[in-house]
């Protein structure tokens, strides 16, 4: 598909019209976020294509803003009356005078990701024939693999927002994403590899050959931690694989970073804007606008442009990460953070893709430092809880450092800490920078996030294992 | 709301509209449902959102392949446009010998009062009343202890849900719920020390709910974990609190799904009949507990909802099923145990209201067993730190150190590991006061004893 600008899905005299009734009983602010979203999954489970699933939906969400409250009402359906039935629905708990919308600017909107091939325009005949090769291809990796499962999924987003202030803004996000888990057993033994491969871009993320490989690399993590002994347990260093090793960095900076966490006193970085929390050496970036990522958008759900924000310079907090309302509270610039998962949500401070830049050491030159480690090469996923900073993480590859050599591989160990204490324990960062997608859940709302970072050591950090000694 | 012939004849005419493309089988499952969400910060509402939500779920079979798909156009060509789509994704799959429409001969018992789930007071108490309930909730977390510093959110949901299904073989039904939930996230501070902890309630109607008990359990739970520090790393006995508890058992219901053991993903896999747990456990999953928040007349395939005892004096029991489970397992019969998330989502095998056995030791008397332990009172990282498939697991805790029997020193930031058998063969009581948990699914449980678990810590 060539590069267009994108198409509203509502005309703006309507918007326009929408926005007139939504500050009918007064307010501050008002908002329409008008959303069309289709999409095509599938998955091969015990060698059988199964679970082919198409669906779509239509709908808008309207807000009014007054004082410190938000009302939000939400319709299935872009018609005009399903439209002035929700504009009304979220004016009805106010009781003032009518306020005036800006006029709208003229349709305005980001350039699009190029997308090659749209992945909707690809008979299921051919990923049912990507999600066999990667079945086959699982399966060649060695007779302990017993079962493989893929999933594909496309989908397509097409959003409008207008608001009283004057934006009118369109964006349309396509994103295609493989998962394959790997079964492997031997003698009794029981283990699982997953990998994954997602973007914002078409079919062509799948093609040459990249999904195949995907589903080897799941396998052989699978057929690695057959021969797995237990996880050590207590306090050592760390070194933290690169990709999705970068969901630490999510988990334990990224959150507390979030503006609704730091200005409702739930975050440990709260007051620290400027402040040193990390070695000098250490950068990190919020990025939606990096080209084909994951994460990426060309405006976020609220209509403001993405762009990269520096988190970390040189070590100290350089940024939060702002919604529209965030924003304004602190009097700066929003950051185009303000996402939300569909047309029934209400926008909230949220990652994009999120990284720590890369070092100038190798992986080796972090490892071969170490004497008695853990070197946890990818996340089940994590958890944190901003306010006191501590946060868990499940290993899904992980093995041990003997006297600065990778030993053995250890099964599912934890790591758990505070983020304040380990973020300033990072003492070297690898020059082996990749990003991962994965899904991020925070107040119910799941949205696509990238993470990365090159491998990262944390000098000493809690492995929660089950060899206790 | 849109009234049940309506929403009927919506199902019937969206299954038609499906043989009409050329489906074998049909099954249409259409959704109807409203609520509001009230977030509260410092005494002031922060956001209050008005939900609607309506749309149709679409399976067809051809000859032993199932597609399924939904949409949110219920006009008669929206409704055509999603069972052509059903019908194409169907066309695009393996055959599968035991893939086929569910029918009546599959239902095993005969399904409840359709209304009987659902509580008229949701609709009726004015939106003012509920928010002025979660305002309560905040203002009792605060008045509860001088430590407790803030709320972060104080959030209140109610929603009131209809469902009609009808397919080509059958089966019809109709039924409405309601539920009402708040919750607090309550932050204490003292002397350097940040903590937070979480309190909640859940009922049919928001009437159900106590706003002094939410915000003092929320309170509570922060204040206990004031000055923690981590234990160090050793085997010993542990306690965990009702909803640690609820939230394991959550996850072994899970795996007694026969979808994920006919696949070989379960710990459970080939177990039937033998000794999983030790004999002070019981685990049922009863899909028509008048208390229990999944429960409904129906399952998601429209087969009459029943219980299931799983785990019985520690004996696997049985596992739960849906009509192309039981089918595959040959000599089983559906559980109803077919579950729709959503009309966005195809139904599939999932526990409905678990419940964990209560037995008679009042919380002193299981601290006591532990002599010196740990009493678990949260977990965190479930999802990323239980292996589904061989059922180890190692997450992260927080909670209170037992010292000669009674609660010490406030612990965190350790891991708690074992494998899912394991632990449950080293359950040594239960305690005799239950709860139901919205974590995990919906669970009602007990505090257990746990003999023995590795604790990961300094």
């Amino acid at each position: 598909m060539p590069r267009r600008p994108p198409q509203p899905l509502i005309e703006p005299g309507l918007a326009a019209r929408v926005l007139d009734r939504a500050l009918a009983r007064g307010g501050d602010f008002a908002e329409v976020f008008c959303e069309d979203r289709s999409g095509f999954t599938m998955a091969i489970d015990e060698s059988r294509v199964e679970r082919a699933q198409r669906g779509g939906e239509r709908g808008a969400g309207v807000r009014v803003a007054s004082g410190e409250t938000t009302y939000f009402a939400h319709v299935d359906g872009l018609d005009e009356a399903d439209l002035e039935r929700t504009a009304d629905a979220a004016a009805s708990a106010l009781a003032g005078q009518r306020s005036a919308p800006r006029p709208l600017a003229a349709a305005g909107g980001p350039e699009l990701q190029e997308i090659l091939t749209d992945p909707a325009g690809v008979p299921a005949e051919r990923k049912a024939e990507l999600l066999r090769a990667c079945d086959e291809r699982a399966r060649a990796a060695g007779g302990s693999v017993t079962q493989v499962m893929a999933s594909y999924a496309e989908g397509r987003r097409r959003v409008t927002v207008a608001s009283s202030e004057g934006r009118f803004a369109s964006d349309d996000r396509t994103r295609v994403r493989l998962g394959v888990q790997v079964v492997a057993r031997r003698n009794g033994a029981v283990e699982t590899g997953f990998e994954t491969l997602g973007a914002h871009r078409g079919w062509e993320l799948v093609e040459g050959g990249v999904a195949e490989a995907t589903a080897e690399r799941a396998a052989q993590v699978a057929l690695t931690l057959l021969d797995a002994g237990d996880a050590p347990a207590g306090a050592m260093p760390v070194v933290v694989g690169g990709g999705f090793g970068g969901v630490l960095f999510h988990e334990m900076t990224g959150h507390g970073l979030e503006a609704d966490h730091v200005q409702k006193h739930a975050s440990v970085y709260e007051g620290k804007l400027g402040e040193q929390v990390a070695q000098p050496h250490l950068v990190a970036y919020d990025d939606g606008a990096l080209p084909n990522e994951w994460g990426t958008e060309g405006i976020d759900d609220e209509g403001t442009p993405t762009q990269r924000t520096a988190v970390i310079e040189e070590g100290r907090i350089a940024s939060y990460l702002h919604d529209l309302r965030s924003a304004a509270k602190d009097a700066v610039s929003p950051t185009g953070n303000g996402r939300r998962e569909s047309f029934r949500h209400l926008p909230i401070p949220r990652m994009t893709n999120t990284y720590i830049a890369p070092g100038t050491a190798t992986p080796q030159d972090l490892i071969a430092d170490v004497d008695q480690g853990f070197y946890a090469v990818s996340f089940a996923g994590g958890q944190v809880d901003p306010t006191t900073g501590d946060f868990v993480f499940g290993t899904s590859e992980g093995y041990l450092i003997e006297g600065g050599r990778v030993t053995r591989p250890c099964k599912g160990a934890t790591l758990i800490g505070n983020c304040l204490s380990a973020l300033a324990n990072i003492d070297a960062v690898a020059n082996d920078f990749e990003m991962k997608t994965g899904f991020c859940g925070k107040g119910g709302q799941r949205v696509p996030v990238g993470t990365g970072q090159g491998h990262v050591r944390i000098s000493e950090l809690t492995v929660g294992g089950t060899a206790v000694g | 709301m849109t009234p049940a012939a309506d929403l009927e004849a919506l199902a019937e005419q969206a299954a038609e509209s499906a043989l009409a493309a050329g489906a074998g089988d049909a099954e249409a499952a259409v959704q109807d449902s409203t609520g509001r969400e009230i977030r509260v910060f410092d005494g002031q509402v922060e956001s209050l959102t008005e939900a609607g939500e309506r749309g149709l779920g679409v399976r067809a079979w051809i000859d032993g392949r199932v597609g399924f798909a939904y949409g949110t156009d219920l006009s008669g060509d929206g409704l055509a446009d999603v069972a052509a789509d059903a019908v194409e994704a169907a066309r695009v799959v393996d055959p599968d010998e035991h893939a086929a429409a569910p029918a009546p001969s599959d239902d095993a018992g005969r399904a409840g009062d359709p209304g009987v789930y659902h509580d008229a007071q949701v609709g009726a108490m004015p939106t003012p009343e509920k928010i002025g309930l979660a305002k309560a909730i905040e203002r009792h977390a605060r008045e509860a202890d001088h430590r407790v510093a803030g709320v972060e959110t104080t959030v209140y949901v109610d929603e009131e849900v209809r469902w009609a299904l009808c397919s080509s073989t059958g089966l019809r039904g109709f039924y409405e719920a309601s539920f009402a939930y708040a919750y607090a996230q309550v932050i204490a501070a003292d002397n350097g020390s940040k903590q937070t902890g979480l309190g909640f309630g859940l009922g049919r109607s928001p009437v159900a709910l106590d706003p002094e008990a939410i915000g003092r359990e929320g309170a509570e739970r922060a204040v206990q974990l004031l000055g923690a520090s981590k234990p160090a790393s050793r085997n010993c006995p542990v306690v965990l609190d009702p909803t640690v508890a609820a939230s394991f058992a959550g996850f072994v219901g899970g795996v007694l799904c026969a979808d994920e053991v006919q696949r070989g993903r379960s710990p459970f896999a080939d177990r039937l009949g033998e000794e999983v747990a030790s004999d002070v456990l019981v685990l049922t999953d009863d899909g028509t507990d008048p208390e229990g928040m999944a429960s409904a007349p129906i399952d998601g395939e429209g087969l009459a909802r029943g219980r299931t005892t799983l785990i019985g004096r520690g004996r696997l029991s049985a596992y739960l099923h849906d009509s192309y489970t039981a089918r595959r397992d040959g000599g089983a019969r559906s559980t109803a145990n077919a579950a729709r998330s959503g009309y966005r989502s195809a139904p599939s095998v999932s526990t409905s209201n678990l419940i964990l056995g209560p037995g008679g030791a009042s919380l002193e008397e299981l601290l006591a067993g532990a002599g010196d332990g740990v009493y678990v009172t949260d977990v965190a990282g479930l999802h990323s730190g239980v292996n589904p498939v061989s059922g180890q697991f190692s997450v992260g805790a927080s909670g209170v150190l037992v010292e000669g029997g009674e609660l010490g020193t406030a612990a965190t930031e350790f891991t708690i590991a074992s494998d899912l058998v394991s632990m449950l063969s080293a359950v040594s009581a239960a305690g005799a006061e239950a709860r139901w948990v919205p974590f995990g699914g919906s669970v009602k449980s007990p505090p257990l004893l746990i003999a023995e678990m590795a604790i990961g810590g300094s």
